[in-house]
């Protein structure tokens, strides 16, 4: 996994002054980040913290009734950690009311409307409390797809983008974000008993490996099965890569002008910043 | 060239905002009057900001732009080089640096290797330069290079075998990749071509870089300058804005090239012909493998 060792102090540095830079640039000075209870969310939490100031840092639980009570207790723990700004809100009201009109609905279509519910409540406490809406998506989970398009997915500033989930947890331990939280089995606690790993059928170790050489490293298929990586992984892998290859983009966009937005109007995020 | 006091301008340029940008070289420019500064480097386009896209066009100068008067006025009392979008007469834009030196721009360099690859897209937006020269100033002779230029040691050798003594490089550098070494991948790889550089072609070589963030990318900062032996002079920090002072001393120049003359040594003319032999190859169409032969 030596690919994949950071050097944590200087990431660390690099990651703070961009949630700062970032921020300060689009004319804020504060973030609002939802908590899980998660070591993703704890650690854009933690980063956001030494980058602006605990005072400037605003944790939303938002559990649904579902959820599990230690995730909730994590969350506590690090806003307590950190002496961030929170609050709660419950989202089983709004969620169970609408699946009132449509009690078929699978766990999917569920999970999927908690994570929008969350992402609304997010966007709505950007604008009441004047942050930007922090991110918590990996780079193993956005190459993968696995998250929820304008759900969790959503956020203005995401420092943990172009991080692998096991390098998250470098990160997060050298952050020293407490022990419980990263060492636990990750869950997106949309059912109960649920695990990504069990989900996924593979652990963040192997596919961070195997991702980082055919993202990073430039590997194509064929080289992985001949480096010895089972060709039913690998292949499974690829696949999801490309089914959620939508999710992180903006919607395409029928060409009829001579300038289309995102092909041939090409601007920087920051311009004008 | 002369003994000079040679600063280095570790700055973080304010995208697409060239007045912004102006000011903030007015005030490192008034500091190194006051440190007694006789040639600040800038680095690659630092009056615009890199990562321009389509506002490549809305920031453009021409070479006579009164926006450039303060700077070509402070220049009577420190020779400066600056990065900025240069719009020819007819229109193309260049990713340039000028030398600023007497109340005058001595010299302009057009980056001629516009890198098109992975996070670059400067092809896109920019015209190519097609003249690496080295230049006579009151300090002494000079080349720039632009960043990707540096990654072509043909470019570096041009330089040298055109007289160089000292080698420019404004840099605009987003960190990349996980490295052995600090910061990043790519930073290493440039410490290791300045310092071959400085000990090849046995000349001082002026890296300087930029820091800051555009679009969540990062430039590394790390400017550095290296003596005509490949060591390291001085180094500006990591990811922080600095202000880097060293001394330039003719006398380390003559002795490494006494010690290690290989630019006395050179072949040019052989250079020469096995070039046109190559180049013959390519103009037959095999520029791959043809040049074997």
């Amino acid at each position: 996994m030596d690919a994949l060792r950071l050097r944590c102090d200087t990431i660390r540095k690099v990651l703070t002054g961009f949630i700062d830079n970032e921020v300060r640039k689009a004319g804020f000075e504060r973030v609002v980040v939802g908590l899980s209870g998660g070591v993703d969310s704890a650690l854009s939490a933690f980063l956001a913290a030494e980058a602006l100031g605990p005072q400037d840092v605003w944790a939303i639980l938002m559990p649904y009734r579902t959820s599990s009570v230690q995730s909730v207790e994590h969350a506590k723990l690090v806003v307590d950690s950190l002496g961030i700004q929170s609050l709660t809100v419950d989202i089983s009201p709004m969620v169970d009311a609408y699946f009132a009109g449509f009690p078929d609905a699978d766990q999917v279509r569920r999970g999927n409307k908690m994570a929008r519910e969350r992402m609304t409540i997010l966007f709505d406490h950007s604008a009441r409390l004047g942050g930007l809406v922090l991110g918590t998506s990996n780079k193993t989970e956005l190459l993968l797809g696995y998250g929820t398009l304008y759900g969790d997915m959503a956020s203005a500033v995401n420092p943990l983008g172009d991080l692998y989930k096991t390098q998250v947890r470098q990160l997060a331990r050298h952050l020293k974000v407490p022990a419980v939280i990263v060492e636990k089995q990750p869950t997106a606690d949309l059912w109960t008993g649920q695990t990504d790993e069990a989900e996924l059928g593979f652990t963040y170790e192997e596919v961070d490996k195997l991702l980082s050489l055919l993202v990073d490293q430039r590997y194509e298929v064929a080289d992985l099965i001949a480096e010895g990586f089972d060709e039913r992984f690998v292949r499974g892998v690829y696949q999801k890569v490309l089914a959620s290859q939508y999710k992180r983009r903006l919607p395409v966009i029928a060409k009829i002008s001579a300038r289309t937005i995102d092909r041939d109007f090409r601007y920087p995020r920051d311009w004008g910043r | 060239m002369r003994r000079l006091r040679l600063a280095v301008a570790q700055i973080a340029p304010v995208l697409g905002d060239v007045e912004k940008n102006l000011a903030l070289h007015e005030k490192v420019a008034h500091e190194a009057i006051s440190r007694s500064v006789n040639l600040l480097v800038f680095p690659e386009l630092s009056l615009t900001g890199y990562f321009l896209k389509d506002q490549v066009p809305s920031v453009a100068l021409t070479d006579r732009a009164p926006a450039l008067d303060i700077l070509r006025n402070l220049s009577n009392r420190v020779a400066m080089v600056i990065g900025f979008v240069e719009e020819t007469p007819g229109h193309h834009f260049h990713n340039a640096a000028a030398y600023l030196e007497g109340g005058e721009i001595r010299h302009i360099h057009r980056k001629v290797y516009l890198p098109t690859y992975g996070i670059f897209d400067e092809q896109r937006y920019l015209a190519a330069g097609s003249r690496i020269r080295a230049f006579d100033t009151a300090l002494g002779r000079m080349t720039i290079l632009i960043c990707e230029d540096m990654w072509h040691p043909t470019a570096a050798a041009i330089a040298a075998w055109d007289g160089a003594e000292i080698i420019l490089c404004p840099s605009a550098s987003p960190g990349r990749g996980l490295g052995q070494a600090e910061p990043f991948q790519n930073s290493s790889t440039w410490q290791r071509v300045i310092g071959a550089y400085g000990d090849l072609f046995t000349c001082f070589v002026v890296y300087a870089n930029r820091v800051g963030y555009e679009d969540g990318a990062c430039f590394w900062g790390g400017s550095e300058v290296v003596g005509p032996t490949g060591a390291s002079l001085a180094k500006a920090r990591y990811l922080e804005e600095d202000f880097l002072v060293v001394e330039l001393e003719e006398g380390a120049l003559r002795r490494a090239r006494i010690a290690n003359p290989l630019l006395r040594d050179e072949r040019p003319d052989l250079t020469l012909r096995e070039l046109q032999r190559i180049m013959r190859v390519h103009d037959a169409g095999e520029p791959d493998g043809g040049a074997r032969g």
